[in-house]
């Protein structure tokens, strides 16, 4: 349950240091409290709505290829992934 | 046996892979995979089969809704029926069984049980809904528990009167030392799980090399990953070193992420606890700090669950110990299946039990 998903960053943080990202195409908001020196662009890794790292791209890509491996091929499918009632921050992963 | 190889997203590498592990495993050892996507990808690709027959590969304690004693479980099924109280988690923890019914079964009975995917979302239902208590069971390891401690913070921040987090968090090193000293397991190197080490880094594993001369490397998720990382083993028992070494450079850094870790020393303490086949390990588990008292779901919602007991001919305890294989259990596809899960290892996609039924037809009738 610990896999971390890799996001874009396409906004700035709001005062909460909530900021959209991308992953997959899909927007969604993430607290960047655990990655302080994150920019706009930067690849992330996210679980459980939080960023737990930067990594660089290369590394976003192989993690994304790795999802689709997993049977996630669109941003619908990895949407329904990560919405309350589906299943969990990380399909698998410690 | 190049056509099992087919499945890898780069088939020449891992098979350069394998012959340099057929290479380098002279000398028998037992590899422990600790983390449950390990499990999976070796489970997927057939990767023990593969070995040569100087290694084994025995699956660990890496799947955190896996370890999660009855006990534990039993206590937030019990705050789940207390009357005004949202039990909000993580999806995976629903369908685990505890001594006597599970997270999915209590919603089914009308208890309100919700899942969320970020804990933050259990602090919004919380600020929707003044009358009642929410409580957000946290369970995972390392990985996890920097987000709960953020969200057990901003509740704080945000003084939230009706909010509170029920902490199984567990720790990886010292279980991990746990397992090298049972003499029943005996393990000559571990696989590190990926995401765990992203947040703690190399440093807290290093006593497992020095102490106990056992060798580990950090691995990714990736089936070639995998490989690489038996590989490094392999190297590292051939050549008679015992060191920490990192295959995910990609993912993890030396020293972890210090801001995460830091954010886990706020908000919580080591205390003892109880995992699942392996029992009570002093200091793995992490408990609120006392100045969070009041977001301490232990101290905000008092209840007494029955005595726990444990599940008649699972046995999950030794196959998160590494001592049992999956197909060994007899209950193994006769009895227990992912649609009629006996035990937890059965439950969790990357239960062990679960990845062995999915991807191989050992025992299956
Ligand atoms: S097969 Fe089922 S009963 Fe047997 S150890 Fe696994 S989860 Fe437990």
């Amino acid at each position: 349950m610990c896999l971390a998903i890799p996001a874009r960053i396409v906004d700035q943080p709001n005062e909460n240091a909530m900021a959209e990202v991308d992953i997959l195409g899909v927007k969604r908001h993430v607290n960047l409290m655990m990655t302080p020196d994150a920019k706009v662009g930067d690849h992330v890794l996210v679980h459980a709505g939080f960023a737990i790292q930067v990594v660089d791209e290369e590394f976003a890509a192989e993690s994304l290829s790795m999802l689709r491996q997993m049977g996630i091929k669109s941003a619908d499918e990895l949407a329904a992934e990560l919405e309350p009632g589906a299943r969990t921050p990380g399909a698998a992963a410690s | 046996m190049n056509s099992t190889l087919d499945g890898f997203r780069d088939p020449e590498i891992a098979g350069r892979l394998m012959d340099a592990i057929r290479e380098t495993a002279t000398v028998p050892a037992k590899l422990m995979e600790v983390c449950g996507t390990h499990t999976m990808a070796i489970a997927k690709h057939g990767l023990r089969d593969l070995m040569p027959d100087t290694i084994t590969l025995l699956s660990g304690p890496g799947c955190p809704v896996c370890v999660t004693a009855n006990r534990d479980i039993d206590l937030a099924i019990e705050m789940a029926r207390q009357p005004g109280v949202v039990l909000t988690t993580f999806g995976d923890m629903m369908k685990v069984p505890g001594s006597y019914s599970s997270l999915s079964r209590e919603k089914a009975d009308g208890r309100d049980v919700r899942v969320v995917y970020s804990p933050l979302d259990s602090l919004t239902i919380a600020a929707n809904e003044p009358e009642k208590h929410v409580v957000f069971l946290g369970v995972g390891f390392e990985t996890t528990a920097p987000t709960v401690a953020l969200t057990i913070r901003e509740a704080a921040r945000r003084e939230l009167p009706n909010w509170s987090a029920l902490s199984l968090h567990k720790t990886v090193p010292g279980a991990l030392g746990a397992l090298v000293n049972d003499p029943e397991v005996q393990i000559n190197g571990f696989i590190l799980p990926g995401h765990v080490s992203t947040i703690i880094g190399a440093g807290p594993y290093e006593f497992l090399a020095r102490e106990h001369g056992v060798a580990s490397v950090i691995t990714g998720f990736e089936p070639v990953d995998v490989l690489q990382g038996v590989w490094m083993l392999s190297r590292q028992l051939a050549e008679g070193r015992a060191e920490v070494e990192i295959a995910y450079r990609r993912g993890v850094h030396a020293e972890g992420n210090p801001t995460a870790v830091a954010a886990i020393e706020a908000a919580f303490e080591p205390c003892d606890a109880e995992w699942r086949g392996i029992g009570v390990i002093p200091g793995t588990g992490l408990a609120l700090r006392s100045k969070f008292a009041q977001y301490d779901a232990r101290e905000r919602v008092v209840c007494t669950p029955p005595e726990p007991r444990e599940i008649k001919g699972c046995q999950c305890g030794d196959v998160l110990r590494g001592v049992t294989l999956p197909f060994d259990c007899k209950l193994f596809g006769r009895g227990c299946t992912p649609e009629h899960p006996i035990g937890p290892c059965m439950v969790s996609s990357e239960g062990s039990c679960a990845a062995y039924y999915r991807y191989t037809d050992y025992g299956k009738a």
